[in-house]
Order: structure tokens, then C-alpha cells, then sequence
């Protein structure tokens, strides 16, 4: 602890004395909310039973867009210390690549989650409220588990960015494979019945897995073979294959 | 103490540094001296510990870099002047530098002071002149008031003032006990602020001297001779068994002999001259003649 806590406190300067830090950090909770409130005053009636998404889950869709901008400062965490070169002096004041990593990891993963629990629950509220007499509430059954796993899967997907990103060094390169893998995925590749079943095991597909109000297999971005805690060990999965490939890459490759 | 063992570093089949071994010892200004791309850098960044080395090991007071706790407490390094976050606060770059080992805050301010930065601690760096880039690295290295310093380069991008101050600076350092390790590819500059040389060339030691000895081993002195009539002055010194050969600008460079038996020599045959001069050739001249073979471009 005693190595580790100096290192947190340096990488939480480091985040918070950069704009892009702040930058993507509102676009996120605007992009979020502002897609909430739009989506949610678009229902002049209850949504529709046939589609199994209960009016809880619709509120759902709009991080899966905003989250493009909280990837975009997990990867800068990262990146931007490879392009302007700050990565030297990084790792000339912390040279065990083990503990640096972990110090990022976990600022950014605390600076992701305090923003995923206002993003989650703001944009929950903001969509019922846009849904007026049709949305449901914080105290319905399953919903506040439902959230939580929203704030789960944002930070996770924070950290995940950055793991990758330290991986890729580039954030051109990093954001290549993760945009596509966030979002042609979703709207594309995971409709198509024929390969859902490895589809389903894709981060997004399987991080919206914990954004399930009820227990049927059907959530709002289709079918998986798994449950909710499934779903959080596919999560953790990811995440930890991308710090883990991102801490190999430390170790191994020239600063 | 820094130990070089055996130091090797290959990128493909290019071999940038070539099992290098050299000792930099405390309370002296050790210049690393070598033409660009001999590999200067490439070692010290191995020293850090930012590349991994192929061959060998660097040892800062006995342990690897990497073992050191708290590193910029022991050593404190210049790399590349540009490596911050353009649109970070100057001051902010420092302090989340300090935090990293511990550095209290008023650290911070003290290191600005000392590179007089103080004015700008709050302006973004992206701003920064080369020359302004060079105080805030020189800050970073001196934050944990190390006791050894690896400066690649620091006078690059620096005005005449700015570069008397980093003399004086190092020679201040170094006085007070620390172990000062200085790059450049000028040998001027190492000159004047070195007392120690080590000499690579592609990858190579050349030398591992004191200055006076590399100058004295690598420039040869001669005595310049301009005279109306070279083709007799020739012929006398020829008699003597004393070579002569043309310097570039039309006059006569003797080798071999000092200014006051060629004085004598001419006097003693009726030879007009005009100038009778000791020459050294220049320290950049020792330097091109030792380095000169082991300069390659475009590998």
C-alpha cells in the first residue's frame, strides 16, 4: 500500500490537471442524460409488451451511446502520456511497471465510477421522468440492481479502454478497435442469430447483461445464454485480460 | 556511482549500443560525448530503465534502477526536453512528479525558483519555448535533490545565458559531491564543463579518459608558417627531416618541432616569413578524428 498510495495520488494530479479529463468526462453526462430525456418524451404510450423491454430498460440505451466519450478518456489516460512523452517520466518516478499500472487502473476506474453513478442514476431519472406516466421507478422491482449494473459496466468499460489503450500505445489505433467493438457490435453483428452465441460474450453484449430488470433469458439488447452474475464475471473477464495484456506490454516493449 | 556492464542494445540487426561498460564515479562532471546516433541516448534511457537492454546491466549505486524506491530521490534525469503534456500547468507537471515519490509540495516551488520558472508556474506548457522546456526537465531531475544526474543533451535549445547558467549549475552540482553524467555531441561544450570523457561511436567506446588526456592524445599541434616564398622554406625544412604539409588557407603547417627551432631555421637560411604560430587543432577536430570512422547516417 505504502508503494501504491503516492502513485494514486500522482495519477489523480495527472487526470485532473489535463481538460481532456473534464472534457469527456461532461460529454459523457450529457450525451447520457440529454439522450435520456429525448428518448424517454418520445413514449406516448407504455412500450410495447411484444419487444420484452419493460419501460425500466429503456433507459438503458442511452449509455450505451455516451459511453463512447467515458472510452475516450479511459484510452487518453493512456495515450496521450505515449504521445507527448510524458510516459518517460512516468515510469523514470515509478519504474515497477506493476504498481504504476494498478495506481492508473484504479484512478481511473474511481473517476469513472463516482461519474457512472450520477451518469446511470441521472439518466435513469431523466428518461422515466421524459416517459411521465409510463416510466417506472427507482423502487420497482429489480430496477435499482439494474442501475447499479449500468454503473458497473460503465467503469468497466472505462478500464477496459485503458487497458487496451496501454496495449496499442495510440489512441488512433486503441479507439480503431474499440468503437466498432462497443457499437457496430451492438446494432450489427449481435442481431444476427447465427453467431449470438459468441456474440453474446462480447463486452458490450454481455456488460448490458447487467442491465437486467427481470429474469428472463430477453434484456433489451436480446437474448443471453447467462445470467447476471455471468454477466459480471464476462465483464470482469474482459477487463482483466485488457490490464493484464497492458501490463505484459509495460514489462515488455520499450518506453 | 553509476556501472555500465556490458551494455548492448539491438533493434533488429541494427546494434545501437555494443557492449558498452564504463564506471561514472561521484563529485565529478562525467561528459558523454559521441556524434548523433552513436547511441547516447539509447543508453540512458537503458540506465532508467525505460528500455530493456539486450545484453549487460547498468547498476546505480550497486542496484538496477528498477529496485530503487523512490527513484528521483537518487537520480534525476533530462531526457528528451519535450516530453510533457502540452496542456498541463507547469507547476501541475511538477507536482504530480513530487507525488509520485513522496516530494512535498514546497519541493515544487524551491526547483522552480532554482530554474527560474517561477513566473510562468502557472502558464500551460504547451507554450514553452525549447529553451523553457529545458528548465522544467532540469527542474523535474533536481525535484528529489538526487544525488546523481543524467542530462542528455541540456544545453540543446538553450540562448548563450542559458547555457553559462547550466555550466555553472553542473559544476555546481558536481561540486557539491554528486555524480554528474552529461551528454552532447559537441565536444566544445564538454570542454568546458566535463572533467571526465567517455567517447562512443556506433554503439562503441572509444575513450573513457580525463579531458586534458583526450586532448592531449587527440589534437595534434603544428606550427604555422606563411611565407612569400614556400618552395624555398620547403626546401629548407626538408633538409632538416622536417615534415611539412599546407594548411588550408595557403600557409605551411609543420609537424614535429616547436615555433622557436623553425624561428632559428629560418633566420639561419635568410627566409622571409611572415607568421610563425603554435597550433593546436581544435577540440572538434580531436573529436571528428576519433569519431570520424564510426559516424554512419541513415541506419
Amino acid at each position: 500500500m505504502s508503494v501504491l498510495l503516492p502513485l494514486v495520488r500522482a495519477e489523480w494530479t495527472k487526470a485532473r490537471t489535463v481538460r481532456s479529463t473534464w472534457w469527456s468526462l461532461v460529454t459523457t453526462a450529457a450525451l447520457c442524460v440529454g439522450f435520456g430525456l429525448l428518448l424517454g418524451s418520445q413514449y406516448q404510450g407504455p412500450p410495447d409488451r411484444r419487444s420484452g423491454i419493460g419501460a425500466a430498460e429503456i433507459s438503458f440505451y442511452p449509455l450505451l451511446l455516451g459511453q463512447i466519450a467515458l472510452v475516450v478518456f479511459g484510452v487518453l489516460v493512456v495515450s496521450a502520456e505515449y504521445t507527448t512523452g510524458t510516459i518517460r517520466a512516468s515510469l523514470a518516478a515509478a519504474p515497477r511497471r506493476g504498481v504504476f499500472l494498478a495506481a492508473k487502473a484504479l484512478v481511473t476506474a474511481g473517476i469513472a465510477g463516482v461519474l457512472a453513478v450520477v451518469v446511470a442514476f441521472g439518466t435513469f431519472l431523466a428518461t422515466q421522468w421524459g416517459m411521465g406516466e409510463y416510466g417506472a421507478s427507482l423502487g420497482d422491482p429489480g430496477v435499482l440492481g439494474a442501475v447499479f449494473g449500468a454503473v458497473v459496466y460503465l467503469t468497466s468499460m472505462c478500464v477496459f479502454a485503458m487497458g487496451v489503450a496501454t496495449i496499442l500505445r495510440s489512441s488512433a489505433l486503441a479507439l480503431g478497435i474499440l468503437i466498432p467493438l462497443l457499437f457496430l457490435n451492438s446494432q450489427g453483428l449481435a442481431s444476427l442469430p447465427a453467431i449470438r452465441s459468441v456474440t453474446q460474450y462480447l463486452p458490450d453484449q454481455a456488460g448490458a447483461g447487467l442491465m437486467r430488470v427481470d429474469t428472463d433469458g430477453q434484456f433489451f439488447l436480446g437474448r443471453l445464454d447467462f445470467g447476471v452474475t455471468g454477466a459480471y464475471l464476462v465483464l470482469s473477464a474482459w477487463v482483466a485480460a485488457a490490464l493484464l495484456g497492458g501490463y505484459v506490454s509495460l514489462r515488455r516493449r520499450d518506453a | 556511482m553509476i556501472e555500465v556492464e556490458g551494455l548492448t542494445k539491438q533493434y533488429g540487426r541494427t546494434v545501437a549500443v555494443d557492449d558498452l561498460s564504463f564506471t561514472v564515479r561521484p563529485g565529478r562532471v562525467t561528459g558523454f560525448l559521441g556524434p548523433n546516433g552513436a547511441g547516447k541516448s539509447t543508453t540512458m534511457r537503458m540506465m532508467l530503465a525505460l528500455d530493456r537492454p539486450t545484453a549487460g546491466r547498468v547498476l546505480i549505486d550497486g542496484r538496477p534502477y528498477q529496485e530503487l524506491s523512490e527513484p528521483l530521490r537518487r537520480v534525476g534525469a533530462v531526457l528528451e526536453a519535450r516530453s510533457v503534456h502540452g496542456g498541463r500547468r507547469c507547476r501541475d507537471h511538477l507536482l504530480w512528479l513530487a507525488h509520485t515519490n513522496r516530494i512535498p509540495a514546497r519541493r515544487v516551488d524551491e526547483v522552480l525558483e532554482q530554474v527560474g520558472l517561477t513566473s510562468v508556474r502557472r502558464k500551460r506548457v504547451k507554450g514553452f519555448s525549447l529553451g523553457m522546456h529545458q528548465r522544467l526537465g532540469l527542474a523535474a531531475a533536481l525535484l528529489g535533490d538526487p544525488p546523481v544526474l543524467l542530462l542528455d543533451e541540456p544545453v540543446n535549445g538553450l540562448d548563450p545565458e542559458g547555457i553559462v547558467w547550466l555550466r555553472t549549475l553542473t559544476r555546481r552540482l558536481s561540486a557539491e559531491g554528486r555524480t554528474v553524467f552529461v551528454s552532447s555531441h559537441l565536444m566544445s561544450e564538454m570542454a568546458l564543463t566535463a572533467e571526465h570523457l567517455v567517447v562512443i561511436g556506433r554503439g562503441r567506446l572509444l575513450a573513457d579518459t580525463t579531458v586534458e588526456r583526450f586532448i592531449a592524445e587527440n589534437s595534434k599541434s603544428y606550427v604555422r608558417i606563411a611565407t612569400p616564398d614556400p618552395t624555398r622554406l620547403r626546401a629548407v625544412l626538408a633538409t632538416e627531416g622536417i615534415r611539412v604539409t599546407d594548411t588550408d588557407d595557403g600557409a605551411l603547417a609543420v609537424h614535429g618541432t616547436d615555433p622557436a627551432r623553425v624561428g632559428e631555421l629560418v633566420a639561419a637560411h635568410g627566409v622571409v616569413v611572415h607568421e610563425i604560430a603554435q597550433r593546436s587543432a581544435s577540440l572538434e577536430e580531436a573529436f571528428v578524428q576519433l569519431t570520424g570512422d564510426s559516424v554512419e547516417f541513415g541506419r
